[in-house]
């Protein structure tokens, strides 16, 4: 029981975001009125995404140094799970645009750049599917993914710093941290950070338990 | 290749990857007739197009180019070669030879794809230097990142589409670079962020070119 205190911290906090993002006070930030809520939700998203896709870094550099097929499966499954919470936090993202910006899809390169990025780890994910070979397929995928995760990651940090764009706490936008004088929202927003992460890192320990079952013949 | 010394042995894999295409000239023709016929289909379809619109199409057809020249440079390895050169030579003095060789490939058909876009599609550029330079940077950029692309699909049965799949999302942001740097080509505007957004397309190949050797060794075992 000692070892899964975690699991339930998370889910603790997690129905304390839930409530008290619905329900808590929150100052009214230039048009976004009510939905400013869907920070407790949206940004979450992108610290779960990139602690994902940071973990299949890395192990997929220590199965380039060791060839444990392990590190393959830890690897894959933590672009996967990292994926799906890419694509939430698109959609949370495309949701609050549609009622603030006026369009669900604009050409904003916050946007443009998040889409690039979950079609990179898709691109990692079909290129799994499509070589047979366990071992060739670890070896190969490991490449691409140390390959597109430093060319690219740190770009869509980059790009949309240095461009102009609506996306809060960009360029030229200012971030809602100003605004929230009282700092009810960092009240609701530091322990939502807390509790996705711990979820994603349990959807992804769930998984990994999964695929290594899926495997068993081989790691015995 | 009796001498083990790095740079002979990359020059070396250059000159015959050079002699084969001067040879056989199938690269050169399949990818001549490719940027022709793409570009004489954009002419049917919609004439001359104005400024905006030239820019976007024409690296666009470089893009495509690009895949197809360097994915074929991949192709014409067969499995025996490679395991030929994989007791000879060095990986990383074959995936640097690569490199050079698609470099030069990709600069002769940035400007043959230039001068075929300007006789169909019209020629709406008026800083012709800076434009002709920002198209060898462009083809440098797209080949470099698209060979490291090619050597994984090559080791995934080659498959080309796989290339596709892979490359779109990753040459993106250089694509837009390209884009939005050229655009001083053709209208006069004002790009405060111009010098910064050179760098980080230097700092891009730089990176490409420094990942690749690093990591394409790890591609070569089999």
């Amino acid at each position: 029981m000692a070892r899964h205190w975690w699991k339930a911290l998370a889910i603790l906090l997690l129905l304390y975001v839930i409530i008290a993002g619905f329900t808590v006070k929150i100052p009214i930030i230039g048009t976004n009125g009510q939905s400013s809520r869907g920070l407790f939700f949206h940004v979450p998203m992108w610290i779960c995404m990139y602690t994902m896709y940071t973990i299949s870094l890395v192990n997929s550099l220590l199965y380039l140094s060791k060839y444990d097929l392990k590190k393959d499966v830890i690897a894959s499954s933590a672009a996967g799970v990292g994926t799906f919470f890419g694509v939430l936090g698109f959609a949370t993202g495309t949701l609050w645009a549609t009622y603030t910006w006026g369009g669900t899809l604009t050409d904003d390169p916050k946007q443009m750049c998040t889409a690039i990025a979950i079609l990179i780890y898709m691109a990692y994910l079909v290129l799994r599917i499509s070589i047979h070979d366990l071992d060739k397929r670890a070896r190969i995928s490991a490449v691409f993914n140390i390959f597109a995760f430093a060319l690219l990651i740190p770009l869509t940090y980059i790009i949309p710093r240095m461009v102009d764009s609506l996306h809060p706490g960009s360029a030229t936008t200012p971030g809602f941290a100003s605004k929230d004088t009282d700092g009810s929202m960092k009240l609701v927003l530091y322990p939502a950070f807390i509790g996705w992460t711990l979820l994603s890192v349990w959807i992804f320990t769930l998984v990994v338990r999964y695929r290594k079952l899926q495997l068993k013949n081989i790691f015995k | 290749m009796k001498k083990s010394n790095p740079l002979h042995q990359t020059f070396t894999l250059v000159k015959k990857d050079l002699t084969l295409e001067l040879r056989q000239q199938y690269a050169f023709y399949g990818v001549l007739l490719y940027i022709v016929s793409t570009v004489f289909v954009i002419n049917l379809m919609m004439g001359r197009p104005d400024d905006k619109v030239w820019n976007a199409l024409f690296w666009v057809i470089q893009l495509f180019v690009a895949v197809n020249a360097v994915a074929k440079s991949f192709m014409q390895e067969s499995r025996g070669r490679l395991l030929y050169f994989y007791s000879l030579v060095n990986p990383r003095c074959f995936i640097a030879a690569k490199l050079i060789y698609n470099v030069i490939l990709m600069t002769l058909m940035s400007i043959i794809a230039l001068v075929c876009s300007i006789a169909f599609l019209g020629n709406p550029i008026i800083n012709p230097v800076y434009f002709v330079g920002m198209v060898l940077l462009g083809g440098t950029s797209i080949s470099l990142l698209f060979t490291m692309l090619a050597a994984i699909a090559a080791q995934a049965n080659h498959n080309a589409a796989l290339m596709a799949v892979m490359g779109f999302p990753l040459i993106m942001p250089v694509l837009m670079l390209l884009a939005n740097i050229s655009l001083s080509a053709f209208v006069t505007v004002y790009q405060p962020e111009l010098p910064k957004m050179f760098l980080l397309l230097g700092g891009m190949d730089i990176l490409v070119i420094a990942l690749t050797m690093i990591l394409f060794p790890f591609l070569w075992k089999d």
